[in-house]
């Protein structure tokens, strides 16, 4: 076991080294910086800012550097927010989109699995059709135009919960809800179709011909199978929704991680640009890792430290 | 099987009645024309949206309209722009000009105190302008806007000494600025932020004193910071210590950073903001018809214009006649009436009429196809071409921008039977590529930054900077340096207008509008003061009460 997270630890770092790279390319490539602006300053100045900021550098140099500091996890000041550490700005706006991403997440696999089950046990029922329309539903339907349904209906018209920001429990719900619906609905689908699967499997016909309750059977013996496929979807899902979701948090007003991704992009600001990316990639990496972990825990069959290099 | 087709019905049903619900026509509340209920309210709270967080508050290190809003709260330079519009003493007390328009001397004002209890005094605003000025601070992108005073592009750019720029604390009370030439405007910059003072001692032994709210973040204006939440929310309150604190009314000033525009206007429209709009937030495009229409909208001139550059470099637009033609086949008005709907002024000129008067009628004829075809005719000949290749017009990613630029695009097929190619491009991109000149016709802006013709004039100066024209001209340059030395101001205004007469007949670009500042706000917000350079003032507002 310990061999075999050592080796994915190793992984972890060689792809890292290869998305800091490409980041660092793509960057680098595209046109415009960090201090260009519809009013330019004079060209001394921008000189003297350039020099300051090591953007003179030959490219290697510039890369190595750039290197040596992510590996310490210090990413320097942002370029448009003077003075501001990217790890700061990191520190600050991932609370956020970590809360959110929870709350996210416990709705979609609440609903998303309760749903699914629902659907699988009364399969081609009134309810199985139900859940699977909205589901469909809730795939089809971009987040951003939910976000502003939700808005409407629950702040507009009801006045039950706040229309932005983030201050209260209260505020966290829609978006949340924003947020949760694709995944839920896509938990929803999974759940529902490896549910039918399982149901038909040998063993649990023997469960339910030795007398056990339809309730056991399906909890006890159903659900554990059931849901493998949902715990590898998982791993993606957490690393994209804690690091946050630039639409909704630009709909609900809220200071979030996401936002800050798709902005320092637009802004050139070549700091906060790679603090992000590492950000995500370690979390994403990691939350691979851990999926992968829980699946041998589940599933005692899955022999993790045989399969090492294919997972 | 029926059962099932009744829920997919009802939820149909359900799903339609939702979006029916969003198109729905708001009623906005009525506005009421008698100013006789001016009581103040019992809360003094104003609650504003300034859309993103501003990119500092460091008045030496600031160069942006949202970090402006901030800072011309907090902070007052020597003079401010009062409601009138007229420049009048804020820190400094009185001001002596020198008969040739050279040296300055304010006297400062008896009493002023930072927030930290220091008396503000002369040395603060040479310290302050010396430490924009000085090459070891990197980020001071404004800092050619203290390029009047004597000795300071030297000090900046040029390896001058420091101690050579002309700006000097007599004593604690006295500061005496010597200006490199006569400087209609400088009074009127010195309200400006970069000119801000900051307090010596606390910059000096903290470089960091402004990234946070603290006991660090020390300054001089009505207002103090309360709070500040990094991408979330500034509070100010009150500053008691002010020297003109009987004039200020609000207690409280909660600056919210929404970024999407309707989630603002929801906000609004149940109550949690007060303002709606320019000059810290826009009012999205869809909502202007019915805020017009409840004849709650407020608009005023800001002065700025919208254009499309020509790059008079390459063929067809080295040609002046090709380039009076497609200026005059845009029909502004039907772009202010049908997309920017804010009643912005077509513009035939290039300094807004909010500064030359006269230049609300323009140059040209808008819209004048018959003299556009017939300039067509002439350039074409001139050229040798005979017809017209397809012209690229390259704007940024924008909704509005992508919008004109069709309509342009459609005027001129109709109207000159161009072909006309659309490229629109990432902002960061788009620059890099008008930079390098790798451009046709491009669209731009310009917003003044005091209110001086000089400042649109200037940009076209010489090619490079701002200009992405690549239009250069002698006598242009020489009117330009002309008014410079000129002390009088009709002379001055003579020259800069001559200037523009020039430029008009050259037509390095197409003005399309002049801006405008359009928000809405609740009734009971009264005399808060949003001036044509988009500067919003709350020094004298206040919440009347309902």
């Amino acid at each position: 076991m310990a061999r075999y997270l050592l080796k994915r630890i190793g992984y972890i770092l060689v792809s890292l080294l290869f998305i800091i790279t490409i980041t660092f390319g793509l960057m680098k490539l595209a046109p415009g910086g960090p201090f260009t602006s519809e009013r330019k300053t004079s060209p001394a100045i921008e000189r003297q800012m350039q020099e300051a900021y090591g953007l003179n550098d030959p490219i290697h140099e510039q890369y190595f550097n750039y290197l040596i500091s992510a590996a310490k996890f210090d990413f320097g000041p942002s370029f448009k927010y003077e003075g501001q550490e990217v790890t700061d700005i990191i520190k600050r706006s991932f609370p956020y989109s970590l809360l959110l991403g929870l709350e996210a997440i416990f709705i979609a696999l609440a609903f998303g699995v309760l749903f699914g089950t629902i659907a699988a046990i009364r399969h081609n029922k009134a309810s199985d059709y139900t859940v699977m329309v909205i589901a469909i539903l809730g795939i089809s339907v971009p987040s951003f135009v939910m976000a502003t349904i939700l808005q409407f209906i629950f702040s507009m018209k009801l006045s039950l919960l706040p229309i932005a920001r983030f201050e209260s429990f209260a505020h966290t719900i829609l978006p949340a809800f924003a947020l949760a619906t694709t995944p839920l609905a896509f938990i929803a689908r999974l759940m529902r179709s490896s549910m039918l699967e399982v149901l038909n499997a040998d063993y649990i016909k023997t469960a339910k011909s030795k007398g056990l309750s339809e309730r056991v059977v399906i909890y006890k013996h159903g659900l554990r199978n059931a849901i493998l496929p949902v715990v590898s979807y998982l791993g993606p899902l957490v690393a994209g929704i804690l690091t946050g979701s630039f639409i909704i948090e630009k709909i609900f007003g809220i200071p979030g991680l996401g936002r800050e991704f798709v902005e320092s992009v637009t802004n050139r600001d070549y700091t906060v640009i790679m603090g992000t990316t590492v950000f995500f990639s370690v979390l994403l990496l990691i939350s691979i890792l851990v999926v992968d972990l829980i699946y041998g825990w589940i599933d005692p069959r899955i022999k993790l430290a045989n399969k090492g290099a294919n997972s | 099987m029926k059962k099932n087709w009744l829920v997919l019905l009802v939820l149909v049903f359900t799903m339609s009645m939702i979006l029916a619900a969003c198109g729905e026509e708001k009623t906005g509340e009525k506005k009421d024309n008698d100013k006789g209920t001016d009581k103040l309210a019992a809360d003094q709270t104003l609650n504003v949206n300034i859309r993103s967080e501003p990119p500092s508050l460091n008045p030496a290190l600031a160069t942006d309209t949202t970090s402006g809003a901030v800072l011309n709260q907090t902070f007052e330079g020597l003079m401010r722009v009062n409601q009138e519009g007229k420049v009048e003493e804020a820190m400094a007390e009185s001001y002596e000009v020198s008969d040739d328009g050279l040296t300055y001397t304010f006297k400062i004002r008896e009493g002023a105190k930072w927030s930290n209890g220091d008396p503000v005094t002369a040395k603060d605003f040479e310290y302050a302008w010396k430490w924009v000025l000085d090459p070891a601070n990197v980020d001071t992108d404004y800092a050619y806007q203290l390029y009047m005073i004597k000795g300071a592009e030297a000090a900046k750019e040029k390896g001058g000494s420091l101690d050579d720029v002309a700006v000097k604390a007599e004593d604690d009370q006295t500061l005496v600025v010597e200006l490199e030439q006569a400087t209609a405007y400088f009074l009127e910059l010195t309200a400006f932020y970069t000119f801000f003072p900051v307090n010596a001692s606390v910059v000096e032994a903290n470089p960091n004193w402004a990234q946070d709210q603290s006991e660090n973040y020390v300054t001089n204006g009505p207002f103090l910071m309360e709070s500040w939440k990094h991408k979330d929310e500034i509070v100010l309150k009150k500053n008691p210590d002010y020297w003109d604190a009987d004039t200020v009314k609000l207690e409280t000033i909660k600056m919210v950073m929404i970024e999407e525009e309707n989630t603002a206007k929801q906000m609004y429209d149940k109550g949690e903001l007060d303002w709606l709009g320019s000059p810290t937030d826009s009012i999205p495009l869809a909502a202007i018809p019915s805020y017009k229409k409840d004849d709650v909208l407020n608009i005023s001139p800001l002065a700025g214009v919208y254009y499309y550059a020509f790059n008079t470099e390459a063929e067809p637009f080295n040609n002046v006649n090709i380039r009076k033609a497609f200026a005059m086949a845009i029909n502004r008005q039907g772009i202010v009436d049908n997309i920017t709907q804010a009643e912005q002024a077509p513009a035939m000129a290039l300094v807004p009429p909010s500064i030359f008067e006269e230049n609300a009628e323009g140059y040209f004829k808008d819209n004048d196809l018959e003299e556009a075809k017939k300039l067509m005719e002439k350039g074409l000949e001139e050229l040798g071409l005979s017809e017209m290749p397809t012209i690229k017009l390259s704007y940024n990613t924008s909704e509005a921008h992508a919008a004109i630029a069709q309509a342009v695009q459609d005027m001129w097929k109709k109207g000159l039977e161009v072909d006309v190619e659309l490229h629109n491009e990432e902002w960061g991109v788009y620059l890099d590529s008008m930079g390098a000149g790798d451009f046709q016709v491009g669209r731009m802006g310009w917003l003044a930054d005091f209110n001086d013709a000089i400042n649109f004039l200037e940009i076209f100066e010489s090619v490079g900077g701002n200009n992405y024209t690549n239009w250069e001209n002698a006598e242009y340059q020489g009117l330009l340096k002309e008014s410079r030395a000129e002390t009088d101001v009709a002379a001055r205004e003579d020259l800069l207008r001559k200037a523009e007469d020039i430029f008009m007949e050259e037509l390095p670009l197409a003005p399309i509008y002049f801006y405008t500042n359009v928000w809405t706000n609740k009734d009971k917000v009264k005399n808060i003061e949003v001036s044509p350079l988009g500067l919003v003032q709350y020094k004298w507002g206040y919440i009347a009460e309902e």
